[in-house]
């Protein structure tokens, strides 16, 4: 049963992670356009060089 | 979003004069200039339009680059969702540059007053819900994962290790994730109102703190898992309820906003286009044809026809000269007038039927949905069951406190209102939805339910059924010689029955006759030289003819009688097909308008509507629906004129459309977005649904209740029982939301 120490844990440590992640995501407000961020993925416009 | 603006009336030239467009080419040659301006003059304004067409990657990039490319533009970002692109620009860069760059690249702009569009209020609440949502989730599975150990028989140390992490996780998860439902109690508490919040409230602490109390007591049963369960799914039902209301107030709010109050105010001759607050009584203001009056007033110079249609439901123009005088809202249709400003602003008639208005609206808040009716006794209820329970066990097992608390706890969290919480907003959030997608916008919350018990409905004629747009109806009675003077005279005006008559002619493939001279008096009509005479078309009196009771233009050519070219209004297009459904649905129609008795009487004839009334007054309408109420009929109001507004917010329910006044549409609890009216028909049949689906959802959790209360009673449910219990009654309340269509 001493595996229960690491696993618990890391279990804990990488659903942290991503909970941590989505709330970096709510604070940088990136649910405020999901059709636009979805598209803008396509353009081209700042492929060679990235935006000023 | 979908706002649909391009039947909004709008009109370009109410932005008066436009800037110059390079406002500064020198700074563009000496850009440390430009930048040393720039942190000089740091109030840059920023500009919102409305982009109803754009919707593809390479939209976004051709409007940003082409907004961007424009002189003191700092930055430009489309947002797709919305529809809508934010400039930030320097002071001098104005709207209708930028709405004809925009243009001038494809797509059609709108500008949208940023004052009204409140949006970062609302955002923060919902940003609020969802990292709770996102944090009851994490604890959720996490709690769920080591729960599935308990059950499946983790022993002894094991089991204590695992309760002692999952209270970890689970309490200060219930703390954070509970506050909306601890916040809404508390209030209710303080008012002395028992809401469904209450036992939500009471299950959370008391499942975490009887959890808690086990743990340090080694005992078996902990339900944290239940406590963030129940959590995750009523701040699911929560949080679509605020994004069904969300996205509702936005759109409403980015139709408020597309009218830019703004009126051209003549300053010592000069033209100057000022905000509307700014303009006091006194000033003269300048209205172009084709414009809507921004204030109220006297008409100082100019003579010209005024459209009231939406204020008074008139189809026929009213004439304008020095001295009459003008009310906000009203549109001048041929010449120029310059007004001396009598109210402005608040003080308008238009702003005090607003006020109005809300004090109508006030008196609707009080409609119980059936969600409050169902809590009402719900709520008890559940409390009762639960002090019963706990009091029983006390009794039968001799003052067992923690057995009689268990027992207690576990009642609550079964008939915690867990799907109850989630059957309204699922059901509510798939048919507004689906509404959304026919072109109606569900303003307000209860609106859905009311709309399902209409048995009457009542439509306003002109602006509603038709679209306030003439069409011409006797060229043939006409010789043709007749006509093609007529055609030739029209085309010089821009005049809606001119237009019309124009149009008409054109396509009756009628060529338009030699007219010289060609000369528009405003307010009167044109007049011309055909073959040597003198030739009028306009108003009759003008014309030395007779009116006729119908909406009409008369052509006068020296030789005989004024000849009466006559009109009916253009039905909006599905206002046929909605009329048939509603009545196949077995709704009693009616029609009343503010219009002449001939034009009423035709058009009802021609959409099959067999009850009507004609020149009605503003309080004869809001009269006809307190009746109509008073006899025990829930009344559904369609209308868009100011004279509707008292109507529209003292019926059952109602709808507008998006061409409406604001104060109509404020009025009323949906908005047509789009000019078809078919759409009104599935909404009533979509309303009726959801509302039934509402009731099955509430009978479903019932159900899930009657088997899994008695276990709960008598001591056999275990946290598994209830867990089980309750994913699955959300899931099924979710399912039966969704078969909606």
């Amino acid at each position: 049963m001493e595996i229960l120490s690491f696993l618990i844990p890391i279990s804990l440590i990488l659903g942290g992670i991503g909970l941590a992640a989505f709330v970096w995501a709510i604070r940088t407000k990136q649910f405020d356009d999901p059709a636009g961020d979805a598209n803008r993925i396509l353009t081209k416009d700042w492929d060679d060089h990235p935006r000023p | 979003m979908s706002a649909a603006p391009g039947s909004q009336s709008f009109d370009p030239q109410e932005f008066g004069t436009v800037g110059a467009a390079s406002a500064c080419p020198a700074c563009v040659a000496a850009p440390s200039a430009e930048r040393l301006a720039q942190m000089a003059q740091p109030q840059h304004a920023r500009l919102m339009f409305s982009l109803p067409a754009v919707h593809c990657a390479a939209c976004i990039s051709t409007v940003e680059n082409a907004v961007q490319a424009l002189p003191g533009v700092q930055s430009a970002r489309v947002n797709l969702t919305l529809r809508r692109v934010s400039v930030e620009a320097d002071a001098d860069v104005t709207a209708p540059d930028l709405i004809r760059v925009m243009q001038g690249v494809g797509y059609e702009a709108h500008e949208l007053d940023p004052g009204l569009l409140s949006a970062t209020e609302t955002d923060k609440q919902g940003r609020d819900l969802l990292m709770r949502l996102g944090v009851a989730f994490f604890s959720m599975m996490n709690v769920m994962l080591l729960s599935v150990a308990v059950w499946s028989g983790a022993e002894a140390a094991t089991r204590d290790l695992f309760h002692w992490i999952s209270a970890a996780i689970a309490i200060p998860t219930v703390i954070f994730a509970g506050q909306p439902f601890f916040k809404s109690a508390w209030a209710g508490l303080k008012v002395g109102r028992l809401g469904m919040d209450f036992p939500i409230s009471l299950a959370l602490v008391l499942a975490s703190s009887i959890s808690l109390y086990e743990t340090i007591h080694s005992g078996h049963h902990a339900y944290f898992d239940a406590a963030v369960m129940l959590s995750f799914f009523l701040l699911l039902g929560r949080y679509l309820d605020h994004r069904t209301r969300a996205v509702a107030r936005s759109a409403a709010e980015e139709l408020a906003a597309l009218e830019v109050p703004r009126a051209t105010v003549l300053v010592e001759g000069a033209e100057v286009v000022r905000a509307i607050t700014e303009v006091v009584a006194g000033d003269l203001v300048r209205v172009r044809p084709g414009g809507r009056m921004p204030v109220d007033g006297v008409v100082e110079s100019g003579t010209s026809e005024v459209d009231r249609s939406l204020l008074t439901g008139e189809s026929l123009p009213v004439f304008a000269g020095p001295g009459s005088s003008v009310s906000a809202g009203e549109v001048n249709l041929t010449g120029p007038l310059t007004l001396r400003v009598t109210a402005a602003g608040k003080d308008s008639s238009l702003h005090r039927m607003a006020d109005l208005v809300a004090v109508a609206e006030s008196a609707r808040t009080k409609y119980t949905t059936l969600a409050e009716r169902a809590a009402s006794w719900y709520s008890p209820l559940v409390h009762l069951l639960s002090f019963s329970a706990f009091g029983f066990w006390m009794w039968k097992t001799g003052g067992d406190l923690r057995f009689a608390i268990n027992i207690s706890a576990a009642v609550l969290i079964i008939t915690c209102p867990c799907a109850l919480g989630l059957a309204v907003p699922a059901v509510v959030t798939s048919a507004s939805g689906r509404l959304f997608r026919k072109g109606l916008l569900i303003k307000h919350g209860t609106a859905l339910e009311r709309l399902a018990q209409v048995d009457t409905v009542v439509f306003d004629k002109t602006g509603t059924l038709t679209m306030g747009a003439p069409e011409a109806t006797n060229l043939a009675d006409h010789p043709r010689p007749a006509v093609e003077v007529a055609a030739a005279l029209a085309m010089a005006s821009s005049h809606p029955l001119a237009t019309a008559l124009a149009e008409a002619a054109r396509a009756a493939g009628i060529h338009p006759a030699r007219v010289e001279e060609l000369r528009e008096v405003p307010g009167y009509g044109i007049e011309g030289l055909w073959k040597g005479q003198r030739v009028r078309l306009g108003r009759a009196d003008w014309c030395g003819g007779e009116g006729v009771a119908m909406t009409a233009t008369y052509l006068c050519t020296g030789e005989g009688r004024a000849r009466a070219f006559t009109f009916t209004d253009r039905l909006r297009p599905g206002a046929e097909a909605a009329i048939a459904s509603l009545k196949a649905q077995g709704m009693a129609l009616r029609l009343i308008s503010g219009d002449s008795a001939g034009a009423v009487a035709a058009l009802a004839a021609r959409v099959g509507v067999a009850d009507w009334t004609a020149g009605a007054l503003p309080a004869e309408k809001a009269a006809l629906v307190r009746d109509l109420t008073a006899a025990g009929h829930r009344v559904l109001m369609v209308g868009d004129g100011l004279n509707d507004t008292a109507a529209l917010a003292g019926a059952h329910v109602s709808i507008s459309p998006a061409s409406a006044l604001d104060a109509a549409r404020t009025a009323s609890d949906i908005v047509l977005l789009g000019q078809d009216m078919a759409p009104i028909g599935d909404a009533l049949r979509i309303s009726r649904q959801a509302t039934r689906r509402i009731v099955e959802n509430f009978g479903l959790s019932a159900g899930y209740n009657v088997i899994a209360v008695p276990l709960a009673l008598v001591g056999m449910a275990t946290p598994l029982a209830a867990a089980l219990a309750m994913s699955l009654s959300s899931i099924t309340v979710s399912l039966n939301a969704l078969r909606l269509k």
